[in-house]
């Protein structure tokens, strides 16, 4: 048989090919060749067969069938040989196949080998890709040879040993005695572990140059990273360790060049190493005043690494952080995507009462121009500074108006209820805001999140904007036909989604009593009663139930909403950091708490609550929900009005509300008129009433039951109130 | 460090080295979703990226992209340092080095590597005794030849 072609001969012939196909049939026709090679045991040339194999490895063949004769390869005596088998190993072999267990003879051999090369083979192999149980094997002969004068083995003895501990953490012990002998050494390869690092690091800062070991006029920058790594770990929870370092890193901090990377690397180790060990404050001060200057660094590398460190060291050195802040606002221009977002979140970070207006500005304009997948993000942590910063509740509105007109399509879902909510309970603001709401309906109606709060907005307060109420601004002269207009245009523009549609219906519904004309009203309302749309058609339907039997419930079904109590909170949390953790949770931030509620617990799932424009709230509480009643001392009806918010972030739906009362022995027993349900609680709030028309007068007892699907599950609810006040059947 | 990809503009692995196990699969996938991470990347932008949990420091060198994963307490900007130095030991080895130098001669790549470092960790920090390491191993290759850059096999 003609010896198997060579390596660099295959290399050529397959980059001659010029289709994948090609490619694949040389291949193929290789792997034949070098199978039956294999199989005819051939000594000389397993090597050259087994290097090509690993070429066609690397260009994503498979080469299994390689693996045992890389085994035979370690074990054969000629060093070529070796040399090619362990790369194979450590290509081929991974600790998940049982097959690499048969090589701990061999790499115990080769721990022994007269040449230091082999033996450096046999502890790269091992300290690279050696398994547990390998590591447990060969354990004691790598700490034998920690004690070795070869300066060349030290060091790999020392890194292998590193990698047995990391993958068997009790043998720890077995190596403690021989690295302490270790520090003692001139050699630079070497230092691992243990004290005296600091009168090393000192020495060589000092000393003068070497160099062997130089980078860019630094002495062994690698090395002064890995002491400084070891001084890190070394002081993390350790008080008197971490006073004994302060001189040093406030030394390595002033000292080092800054003019290249390899000094502003070691400078970043510095600060790391501060921040991670007990450091006293003015160190901690330093550290950021370094991370301040990386900012104003050319090199956008350095500018990354310090947005990255400030951002984790951003809670507990707050006023250190703020120092710097109008240059972490220049960052928000950078062109790069990673910086720009660190800086967006350091920025969020930092936002407090006194700098909010400041700030807000620039996060807007940055807004204004942010790529699209910053936008929501953005959008919501202006929201939230806003909630919690706003300096007067004009601003606040301003600046809602502002993200939702330039951001508008990447508000997320759940900021519609929230900004409705806030809405509602700025009581004086109504005017200008359904006005500024409704100027900008008249310029965009793209934008579905703008447009349902507008919506939702011109349905509560357009008697306010057509009255021209508005005490901000000058108000705009508008008359109800055209509100009407702009809100039957939604209904049929094919910007709208089926939500927002939902919400102009009820807007339009909601007007009829507030303005005068009605008849426009009832006609839209009678046309959707046949739209396609099953939601728009359901609501027609009850709506125009509403202009026909019931029409004397309508003003008070229809009246404003109260303010409504705070639901809770589902915006990003806090950056939790606490001192020594290097982890960021800035990943966290950006994800809500998942909502874990158990399906049938509708607890705090439900907030009823009530219009308290006109007359006494009561109310009942059970062990899984609020409800509260309002009776309308209409002579003949006594209107009972609920409003519902679904708080949870899933929708609910297949909403039902039941009602029954018992029936007595008067003529005319109660009689529950048809449940009424308006926004469905499309994790918002919805609105919702019971008409209870009795005649009897004395104390009502009504049961009630809810149930509605949640995150695909139904849930059953409920309850009976029986403490209807006095007044509710007067 | 858990691994380093070598690869080329358009997409060719041409070395790698892992520090972690996984499985082939894992690597392949891996692998490919990188490559196209950092090709994707603009010239402007940082050397540095997050990618799964994982920090990712890379650089190009001629027609190379050079691709280190570290983790998170690890320091980019000595990894820039560290594939800095790789390419330096390759470029005095192999005389002014190529991409074509590393495909034809991958072998003596990763040999060069694994004396620089091991387990993920740099083992020598002094160019000139790395370079002489590789010379005297590879000396001891049979048949021994007079110079050490006429192929083996």
């Amino acid at each position: 048989m003609p010896a198997p072609i060579r390596l660099r001969e295959l290399i050529r012939t397959i980059r001659t090919a010029r289709t994948q196909a090609e490619e694949r049939e040389m291949i193929q026709k290789e792997c034949a060749a070098i199978r039956s090679s294999f199989r005819e045991e051939d000594n000389t040339y397993r090597c050259r067969n087994v290097a090509k194999l690993l070429y066609m490895h690397m260009l994503g063949y498979p080469a299994h069938f390689g693996q045992l004769e890389c085994l035979k390869l370690i074990a054969s005596q000629k060093f070529t040989d070796k040399r090619i088998g362990y790369l194979g190993a450590m290509l081929l072999l991974d600790e998940r196949q049982d097959v690499h267990l048969l090589m701990t003879n061999c790499i115990k051999n080769d721990l022994n080998h007269s040449t230091q090369y082999v033996q450096g083979l046999a502890l790269c192999t091992l300290g690279c890709m050696g398994s547990s149980e390998m590591c447990r094997d060969l354990a004691g002969e790598v700490e034998k040879l920690l004690k070795t004068s070869n300066s060349y083995l030290r060091k790999k003895v020392t890194l292998c040993a590193v990698h047995v501990i990391r993958k068997v953490p009790e043998l720890m012990e077995m190596f403690l005695p021989a690295t302490k002998n270790l520090l003692s050494e001139k050699n630079h390869g070497e230092c691992e572990l243990v004290p005296q690092l600091v009168r090393i690091l000192k020495n060589l800062i000092m000393s003068g140059y070497s160099p062997e070991h130089d980078v860019s006029g630094i002495s062994d920058p690698f090395l002064q990273v890995r002491i400084l790594r070891l001084l890190r770990i070394l002081g993390k929870s350790d008080d008197d360790s971490s006073e004994a370092m302060n001189d040093i890193l406030a030394q390595v901090a002033t000292n080092t060049e800054t003019s290249k990377n390899v000094g502003n690397a070691i400078l970043y180790e510095t600060v790391l190493t501060i921040m991670d060990i007990k450091s006293e404050s003015g160190l901690r001060v330093l550290a950021i005043n370094i991370l301040g200057r990386f900012l104003l660094n050319n090199d956008k590398n350095i500018r990354y690494v310090a947005l990255t460190s400030l951002l984790k060291t951003v809670q507990t050195d707050h006023n250190a952080v703020q120092r710097h802040r109008s240059t972490i606002v220049d960052c928000l221009k950078d062109l790069d995507v990673s910086i720009k977002r660190r800086a967006m979140e350091l920025s969020f970070a930092l936002v407090n009462g006194n700098n909010i207006r400041g700030m807000m500005k620039e996060l807007l304009y940055f807004l204004d121009s942010c790529d699209p997948e910053f936008k929501a993000d953005c959008a919501s942590g202006v929201f939230l500074a806003a909630e919690k910063y706003a300096p007067s509740k004009r601003w606040h509105i301003d600046t809602i108006m502002r993200v939702l007109t330039t951001a508008g399509s990447y508000v997320r879902d759940d900021s519609v209820p929230n900004l409705i909510q806030l809405i509602t309970n700025s009581v004086e603001m109504h005017a200008y805001t359904v006005q500024r709401l409704y100027k900008a309906l008249l310029d965009d109606i793209s934008q579905q999140p703008l447009v349902q709060v507008a919506s939702w907005c011109i349905g509560e307060y357009g008697d306010l904007l057509v009255s021209g109420q508005c005490e901000e601004e000058e108000p705009i002269q508008v008359t109800e036909d055209e509100v009407l207009d702009v809100l039957e245009g939604l209904l049929v523009s094919n910007l709208s989604a089926a939500v927002t549609r939902g919400y102009s219906l009820t807007a339009i519904m909601k007007l009829s009593t507030r303005f005068s004309g009605v008849n426009r009203i009832k006609k839209v309302v009678s046309i959707y009663g046949s739209s396609i749309d099953v939601e728009l058609q359901q609501r027609a339907v009850e709506y125009n139930a509403l202009f026909k039997k019931y029409d004397h419930m309508r003003p008070a079904l229809l009246e404003r909403m109260p303010i409504m109590e705070k639901s809770a909170s589902n915006g990003p949390t806090e950056i939790v950091q606490t001192n020594g953790e290097t982890e960021p949770s800035v990943v966290d931030s950006k994800h809500p708490p998942p909502v874990s509620q158990p399906a049938n617990q509708v607890g705090a799932l439900l907030h009823l609550f009530l219009n308290l424009d006109l007359h006494d709230t009561f109310g009942m509480r059970s062990n899984s929900f609020d409800l509260f009643f309002r009776a309308n001392p209409n002579p003949n009806v006594a209107v009972i009005t609920i409003h519902a918010s679904n708080s949870t972030e899933a929708d609910m739906t297949d909403f039902v509300f039941q009602a029954a009362v018992p029936k007595v022995s008067r003529p005319n027993p109660a009689q529950i008129i048809k449940c009424l349900c308006f926004e469905v609680l499309i994790h918002g709030f919805g609105v919702f009433c019971v008409g209870l028309q009795c005649d009897f007068l004395f104390s009502l007892r009504m049961r009630i039951k809810l149930t509605y699907t949640l995150k695909g599950s139904p849930v059953q609810d409920l309850a009976e109130v029986n403490n209807f006040p006095p007044q509710s059947w007067q | 460090m858990q691994f380093m990809l070598l690869f080329s503009r358009q997409g060719k692995l041409r070395l790698q080295k892992w520090y972690v196990p996984l499985s082939d699969k894992e690597k392949k996938k891996i692998t490919r979703e990188l490559v196209q991470t950092v090709l994707a990347r603009k010239p402007k932008m940082c050397s540095f990226l997050e990618w799964r949990d994982l920090k990712v420091v890379y650089k190009r060198y001629a027609s190379l992209y050079f691709c280190c994963a570290i983790e998170h307490q690890d320091n980019e900007l000595i990894t820039l340092e560290i594939i800095h130095r790789y390419v330096e030991l390759l470029d005095k080895y192999f005389g002014s080095v190529c991409e074509l130098d590393i495909i034809f001669n991958f072998e003596k790549a990763y040999f060069i590597l694994d004396e620089f470092l091991l387990g993920g960790e740099p083992q020598e920090t002094s160019k000139k005794t790395v370079l002489k390491a590789i010379e005297q191993a590879d000396l001891l290759q049979e048949p021994r030849h007079e110079y050490f850059n006429v192929p083996v096999y």
